[in-house]
């Protein structure tokens, strides 16, 4: 229950403060008027269609990562000429902080939805890479003596032994490149669009409409807090036998 | 009849050090043999060898039908079930449904849903000793399979896998630096020395391989003064 009281605490100093009048509504709208807009904006669909604009840029940039991070984590962990060939190139790229390359892709790619997925994907690719090269890396050779032992193919050592001793690793990596991946979305949403939730942000301060901005950063938090929720569970049920847990 | 196990002029170096030069060992069918040394004295690299985990640099090494291994820790897969790791070297259905058999055997029939890391250290080699029978191999290769385990553990352990070792039938090279391990599950001893290794004893256990000639082939003194005395008092 102690967990309950900072929150309750907040809300109720945020609600006191603003209908007590203390503070005017174009600084901080009042939590009944956050409640509202966000009534209206359901009713009105706008809600639905931003959210699933965000969800979508979300969804398909961090698909595009997990699929390039894996065939390149795989590629970079699994073969000696794989590190020397892409490895330094990657790490130097990773070294650059991520939101540095938003004007070269918004001059290459526009303001459309390709840069903004673009960028979504850069920001999820490097947790999950990192994560799953240190994981192929770090499998323990003791092990795969045992499928020697057993006079496995290479084929079958990967399948049988590699993959499942590299899978948590994998999915810590999924989880931070998915919270990355929502980073970078409001990123992509404040610099330019005309839909998602970060275009709400922009919108609302633009009309000084705090309630709009609380809105979105409400929305942000759920979804960031369902998506994590959603792989912390994911690797209960797949890696529940690693001995510790997960950070 | 051919052995289960033959090893001729085998060479292993690494590096520049050479380990095994013109290694010759026979290991009769159901022949249990324990190879005892000093740490690096070549014992578990020719281990390795018959495993087929180490390349030789040259020689021959024939087995006969399959070979099953035990490493000194248990290296059960994390992520497998107790039974899903002691059938993960089957090939055949028949292979397969022999896992509750050797679980049982082992003594863990109780033990088969669940994961090595509820496992103790003794359930987990044992476990480790049933997944190398699964293909009910003719040589069982054992590197110090009981170093990791407590005392009493051990003893267990020695007792189990000379029941099974007699129940599958099947020949054995016990590495092992512990004199009772050998006494208790070996037909005949062997002593490695030097550098690139040699046989600097070989008897029967309980003819020529005793505790006092194999501590003496080792180099280290078997009794003090009081556990002479009482050797002495025990033998009446």
């Amino acid at each position: 229950m102690i967990r309950f009281v900072v929150p309750l605490v907040l809300v109720a100093a945020w609600w006191a403060s603003t209908s007590g009048g203390w503070v005017k509504s174009y600084q901080l709208a009042s939590p009944t008027d956050v409640l509202r807009e966000l009534g209206d904006l359901a009713q009105s669909g706008a809600l639905w269609h931003d959210l699933g604009a965000s969800v979508a840029r979300v969804a398909v940039g961090f698909g595009i990562a997990l699929i390039a991070a894996l065939l390149l984590g795989a590629y970079v962990g699994g073969s000696r000429r794989g590190e020397a060939l892409l490895d330094p190139t990657l790490q130097a790229i990773r070294a650059v902080p991520s939101l540095a390359w938003v004007p070269l892709i918004l001059l290459w790619l526009g303001i459309g939805e390709v840069a903004k997925i673009t960028l979504v994907a850069i920001g999820a690719f490097f947790p999950i890479y990192v994560a799953l090269v240190s994981g192929i890396r770090g499998v323990d050779r003791k092990l795969i003596e045992v499928g020697r032992s057993f006079g496995l193919s290479r084929a079958a050592l990967i399948a049988r032994v590699l993959v499942p001793a590299t899978f948590p690793q994998l999915l810590v990596g999924a989880r931070i490149g998915l919270t990355q991946a929502w980073l970078f979305l409001v990123a992509a949403e404040l610099l330019a669009a005309s839909s998602g939730l970060g275009f709400l942000l922009t919108d609302g301060q633009q009309t000084s409409r705090t309630d709009e901005i609380l809105v979105a950063i409400l929305l942000f938090a759920c979804c960031g807090k369902l998506s994590e929720s959603a792989m912390r569970s994911t690797e209960r049920r797949l890696v529940g036998w690693a001995d510790t847990a997960a950070p | 009849m051919t052995p289960a196990a033959r090893v001729r002029g085998l060479r292993k170096a690494f590096g520049d050090r050479l380990i095994l030069d013109g290694f010759d060992l026979d290991v009769a069918r159901g022949e249990r043999i324990a190879i005892l040394g000093a740490s690096g004295c070549g014992k578990s690299t020719l281990l390795r060898c018959i495993a087929g985990l180490e390349r030789a640099d040259a020689g021959t090494i024939a087995t006969q039908g399959d070979v099953g291994i035990v490493f000194q820790e248990p290296r059960l897969f994390p992520w497998l079930t107790v039974e899903a790791n002691v059938a993960f070297g089957a090939r055949t259905a028949e292979e397969r449904a022999r896992v509750p058999a050797l679980l049982g055997l082992v003594g863990l029939g109780h033990a088969a849903r669940l994961l090595p890391k509820a496992l103790s250290g003794g359930m987990a080699q044992r476990a480790a000793l049933a997944r190398a029978l699964v293909r009910d191999p003719n040589v069982l290769l054992l590197d110090e399979p009981f170093a990791a385990l407590d005392a009493l553990r051990r003893i267990e352990l020695r007792v189990a896998l000379d029941e099974i070792l007699t129940f599958a039938r099947a020949s054995a090279i016990l590495v092992t630096h512990d004199v009772d391990d050998a006494l208790a599950i070996a037909d005949r001893a062997l002593v490695l020395a030097g550098s690139p290794a040699e046989i600097a004893f070989a008897g029967t256990v309980g003819a020529e391989a005793t505790r006092a000639t194999i501590l003496a082939a080792l180099g280290v003194p078997a009794e003090g003064e009081r556990g002479r005395r009482r050797l002495q008092h025990e033998r009446g």
